[in-house]
């Protein structure tokens, strides 16, 4: 099938592409992308032989997005999500790569595991599914996981996710060890003894409230020990979802010490602060917690100065049950995947990042960390290709998420620019 | 009147409001001090007091103040219910309205849990103690108490001393206290008093001897035993040595003032007994007001239109 897209704003910084022109999909590739005036795009069409015309005019045309972190809870937990429902969800909102995380049931911490997810992602998955492995086995933190057969399987980074690894010494090894793959250890950063039982960010809003907090050290500390143990180990570190202005600061220090490692942040980190917590909204619970005015700033400009690598949405999907209770019961969690682009948008619309940075941040930096060939137009990669309305506007209503999880502090908000078609291998969703 | 047909805290409630439901309780006070304690005010009313948390003495004023404004009580008590089956709280309280009340009250070990059922629930949810947020019918109570022994609150220096973190009542307090006009000052060691808590607008001691200075007021806290071992304090030994109300330091507070307790009292931990049982004490009449203040409470939340 040949589908041609023509007149778009192409924006792709893997090529230094930023203009209006016209791509060519040939056979679920990229066969040929230019970038001419118009008058010269009508007549090309007439000689090409097209199962499809798309006209983009007025929208932008970017390489699908990929999100290196995303929990699709299958196997184990397919009431709150399936990797049907949540690879929906992800072309919905514009991703046509997902990077899973291992805390499913059973635990993605063996080769098995992770061909099941394959599988089940070839038969039922609407976009590319990517593993990532747990770094030890059972998530307990205690014996290295068997990575490098799982890496032969299809695992493409390694993360203990939510139960970091507090043995400074096992961490260690993990970053030594996953060296001979070459993949990254993504590291979920929270010292769990200071922040045990907590709940949300401590201060003011946590006393007011009642609820035990998390203070942002609990964050840093780690940070900055992962920090060192790269370091000391040359291991490819990736640092998930960072939440507060000292891990901006401690991540900027390094960086500038000429440390070799990459960084997270979540949508919900620049939008919101704890003040969504107020009333008890279990939506707003979510780990790292929520923080305030001064840590969304610092986030912006980690983003803004390249401190921050990359944006992922931690896609945390529950069932309605488990967070309609009491607070400190409910999961962590917030489901991500169809609002993140509109609210990174709003981070354009704001001027902290131009549209090349932001398809960086959500497609080119995931795509080099992971090492994948995703996260551009070039001639022979997957039609990975979104198309986006940067002005059209519309409502958050999580009884529209195809997603499972209608778990969102985002309900009723109204966001401009949304994806309005998105390819995926091909395969045309719109 | 009252702009809530629940009461979930003191933070919600304004300063005309804590007015209103004080002058009621006044009222009420004169109804149980008679021979015939009984009104018909709310009578075909129910109450159910809903206790996922073991209490005596609240779960009881609760009923006592039903009963006296002639409305039928329900006790809910966890052990014996469908909890234990794993029914969920959502599902626990929708049956409590579905079987007729109007009034839930709720104690709770989790924050938050009064405010949940409010948004879900038809009926008047009093807030009888959740988490580590408020237990407002206890402040306010207490309030009632200190206006009737000292005439005023404004102006007043109290002090309140103890586990700050962890305490529901002192949070209540401080809401209710600071609305009022009182200078309120915290006592307790730093590992039990959040560090943001000044930001209310109370002043921080971690030492008796100058805590207690000119002070009006001195309410002590309950010291959980739980904590013990938890890294707040090394031994209740030590905690007493520092924080217990004694003699000597009862006599650096003003000569006319008074010492409150919520109950239950740790004797010899945080309060000695020549204390507790001294005339400075107001303890068991803070037990008496919670009747009227708790049926004030419940008279002015039936009176909120729907």
């Amino acid at each position: 099938m040949r589908i041609f897209i023509r007149s778009g704003h192409i924006i792709d910084p893997s090529q230094g592409i930023d203009g209006i022109g016209d791509i060519l999909i040939d056979n679920g590739k990229i066969k040929e992308i230019h970038i001419r005036s118009q008058e010269q795009t009508a007549n090309i069409i007439e000689e090409l032989q097209t199962d499809r015309i798309i006209d983009a005019k007025g929208l932008m045309v970017i390489s699908g997005l990929v999100d290196m972190h995303v929990h699709l809870r299958e196997p184990g937990f397919e009431y709150k999500e399936t990797i049907s429902t949540g690879t929906m969800a992800a072309i919905k909102g514009g991703f046509t790569t997902v990077c899973c995380m291992p805390n499913t049931f059973p635990v993605n911490d063996n080769a098995s595991v992770t061909e099941f997810i394959k599988r089940k992602a070839s038969q039922e998955g609407h976009c590319t599914v990517l593993p990532i492995g747990a770094i030890t086995k059972g998530q307990k933190g205690e014996e290295l996981a068997e990575i490098g057969t799982m890496r032969n399987e299809g695992c493409i980074a390694f993360s203990d996710d939510g139960n970091p690894v507090m043995n400074s010494l096992i961490m260690r090894r993990a970053l030594e060890y996953s060296k001979a793959f070459n993949v990254p250890v993504i590291s979920h950063c929270e010292d769990l003894t200071l922040s045990e039982g907590g709940m949300m960010n401590e201060g003011l809003m946590s006393v007011t409230l009642g609820l035990k907090g998390i203070p942002v050290e609990a964050e840093q500390i780690m940070i900055f020990r992962d920090i060192l143990l790269s370091e000391l180990t040359g291991g490819r570190l990736h640092i998930a979802h960072v939440s507060t202005e000292g891990s901006v600061n401690l991540i900027r220090s390094a960086k500038e010490r000429g440390v070799i490692f990459t960084a997270e942040t979540c949508p919900h980190y620049f939008s919101i602060t704890e003040d969504a917590v107020k009333g008890y909204d279990t939506n707003a619970k979510v780990n790292p917690p929520l923080r305030t005015g001064r840590d969304i700033d610092a986030i912006k400009e980690g983003l803004r100065d390249g401190t921050i690598d990359v944006i992922v949405t931690d896609h945390a999907p529950h069932h309605r049950d488990e967070k309609l209770r009491e607070f400190d019961m409910a999961p962590f969690g917030i489901s991500g995947l169809e609002t993140a682009l509109s609210l990174s948008l709003r981070l354009v619309e704001e001027g902290i990042l131009t549209m090349n940075q932001l398809v960086e941040k959500m497609s080119l930096n995931p795509a080099r960390i992971l090492q994948v060939n995703k996260g551009n137009l070039k001639i022979g990669s997957d039609a990975d290709i979104v198309l986006l309305d940067q002005t059209r506007e519309f409502k958050v209503e999580t009884e529209r998420f195809v997603s499972k999880g209608k778990n969102t502090p985002f309900q009723g908000w109204v966001l401009k620019g949304m994806p309005v078609l998105t390819i995926c291998k091909g395969n045309i969703y719109e | 009147m009252l702009n809530s047909k629940d009461l979930l805290g003191i933070k919600e409630l304004s300063l005309e409001e804590i007015n209103l439901i004080l002058d009621t309780a006044a009222g009420f006070k004169d109804v149980i001090g008679r021979d015939i304690k009984k009104v018909p005010a709310l009578r075909g009313k129910t109450a159910v007091n809903l206790f996922f948390e073991p209490s005596t003495r609240t779960r009881t004023s609760f009923e006592l103040a039903a009963k006296r404004l002639s409305t039928d009580v329900i006790n809910f008590s966890v052990p014996t219910s469908s909890v234990v089956k794993g029914e969920s709280l959502i599902d626990t309280a929708l049956t409590v309205q579905a079987l007729g009340a109007d009034f839930i009250i709720i104690r709770h070990a989790s924050s938050g849990v009064p405010h949940l059922l409010a948004k879900n629930l038809r009926v008047s949810v009093i807030n009888a103690g959740d988490g580590a947020n408020e237990h407002p019918t206890q402040a306010l109570l207490d309030a009632f108490t200190i206006k009737e022994k000292k005439n005023k609150i404004e102006g007043l220096e109290i002090a309140i001393v103890g586990d700050i973190t962890h305490s529901r009542v002192a949070k209540s307090n401080i809401y209710c206290l600071t609305k009022l006009g009182a200078r309120v000052r915290l006592i307790g060691p730093p590992t039990l008093i959040p560090r943001e808590i000044k930001e209310m607008g109370v002043e921080v001691l971690h030492n008796m001897e100058d805590g207690l200075k000119g002070v009006d007021v001195l309410m002590m806290l309950r010291i959980q035993m739980e904590r013990q071992g938890k890294g707040f304090f090394p031994s209740t030994e030590e905690y007493s040595k520092n924080w217990c109300l004694t003699l000597e330091r009862l006599s650096l507070a003003k000569d006319d003032s008074i010492v409150m307790h919520p109950g239950p009292m740790n004797r010899g931990i945080e309060i000695v007994s020549e204390i507790a049982d001294g005339p400075r004490s107001v303890i068991l009449e803070q037990v008496t007001n919670g009747i009227a203040v708790r049926m004030a409470v419940m008279y002015l939340l039936a009176g909120v239109k729907r």
